[in-house]
């Protein structure tokens, strides 16, 4: 099992981001319910949020947070990046928003047409 | 037929793409140049031991407001797609519907066991909800997530008591009050300090305190507030009895 030794542990968040977004895009394309569009879409931008963190990993780091464990002298080399960290905090956030909205649309659909099949909402279909 | 082998095209497309990403990815053994700097300078320069809060709130402070912006549209797209538009003919048959269908599968009241442990728990949920943006700076956390746990507090409410009364005036003043008071902190960066939400308007203090790092306790409650009652808001909408805009 000599191979496993040369995984890198950023490596395996990768592929499983990567993995992740596959699966999403996936659904998001094939499926025909919304919900399971939506179900999805938050897939994909799980995936891309793990990808981002795992780029962001510095060898041995340990979290941005200077405490008694990481003194500030020694921060420059034990931590991961901070920038990608805090760019998927923001990520979260908006694809939180999205996922809101989308969900509302879902509701407002259902409320009109009785029904989540995406096939069936076809009047407006150029 | 043709779409379906359209898919597979593209995702087999999509994933060799992936696998030569992922099997031509090193790990970096270094920070790069950027968070060098942020690593090196923001604690001397922020006063924040927490380097993503650092990063969040101030050195990228406009992203942050930006993001803060994008939620509170959204929260405002849900309000305007879920409110109840003039009834109309249409709507009541449809609304009749509803109402058969909720009576068919009509769920009965909590138990007292979920009533008691709802009212004794969630103040503990918001507290912690507090905790964590208060102390932002210093541990994981921050506005963001204190925000959401507050939410999740008002989901649990929603859920083992159904019928208790969300005050949507309290939640719009809040919401309105805490954005405001974001960005005249932000403002006041450009005049006091060194330029939009530089967190030097107030003394830095010491390193790793409560009250430390300027003004990032600050901008955290307010953004923890705004977050917290503005996804509140968007739960209580997407409840199904509908009560007047406020």
């Amino acid at each position: 099992m000599s191979f496993l030794a040369d995984i890198q542990i950023s490596q395996i968040v990768l592929c499983s981001g990567l993995g992740l977004v596959l699966i999403g895009l996936w659904g998001m394309l094939t499926q025909r319910h919304i919900i399971r569009m939506i179900i999805g879409f938050s897939l994909l931008d799980t995936g891309i949020h793990m990808v981002m963190v795992s780029i962001g990993y510095v060898t041995g780091g340990t979290a941005p947070i200077i405490n008694d464990d990481v003194p500030m002298a020694e921060a420059v080399s034990r931590i991961v990046d901070p920038v990608p960290s805090a760019l998927v905090l923001t990520s979260i956030v908006i694809g939180l928003g999205v996922t809101a909205v989308m969900l509302s649309f879902a509701v407002r659909i259902y409320r009109t047409r009785r029904t989540l099949m995406i096939d069936e909402c076809t009047e407006s279909k150029g | 037929m043709i779409k379906r082998l359209f898919i597979a095209l593209v995702m087999v497309m999509i994933a060799v793409i992936f696998i030569n990403l992922a099997a031509n990815y090193h790990e970096s053994t270094s920070l790069s140049p950027l968070a060098y700097y942020y690593a090196d300078k923001g604690p001397v320069e922020v006063g924040a031991a927490n380097l993503v809060t650092a990063v969040v709130v101030t050195y990228r402070g406009l992203d942050t407001l930006g993001e803060v912006t994008v939620l509170f549209i959204s929260a405002a797209g849900v309000g305007l797609l879920l409110r109840r538009t003039r009834r109309t003919q249409d709507d009541e048959d449809l609304e009749k519907g509803d109402r058969a269908e909720e009576t068919a599968g009509r769920h009965k009241p909590a138990s007292e066991i979920v009533e008691t442990a709802t009212q004794l728990l969630l103040p503990m949920v918001i507290l912690f909800g507090i905790y964590v943006f208060l102390n932002g700076h210093l541990s994981p956390g921050g506005g963001f997530q204190g925000g959401a746990i507050i939410a999740s507090g008002t989901m649990f409410l929603l859920l083992a008591l159904p019928e208790s009364h969300v005050s949507r005036l309290l939640i719009a003043i809040t919401e309105s009050i805490s954005g405001f008071s974001y960005v005249v902190i932000g403002v006041l960066g450009v005049i006091m300090a060194g330029g939009f939400l530089d967190n030097r308007i107030m003394g830095l203090g010491t390193f790793g305190d409560l009250f430390s790092a300027g003004a990032i306790p600050l901008i955290y409650v307010f953004v923890g507030l705004k977050v917290g009652f503005e996804l509140s808001a968007v739960l209580d909408r997407f409840r199904k009895e509908d009560t007047g805009p406020l």
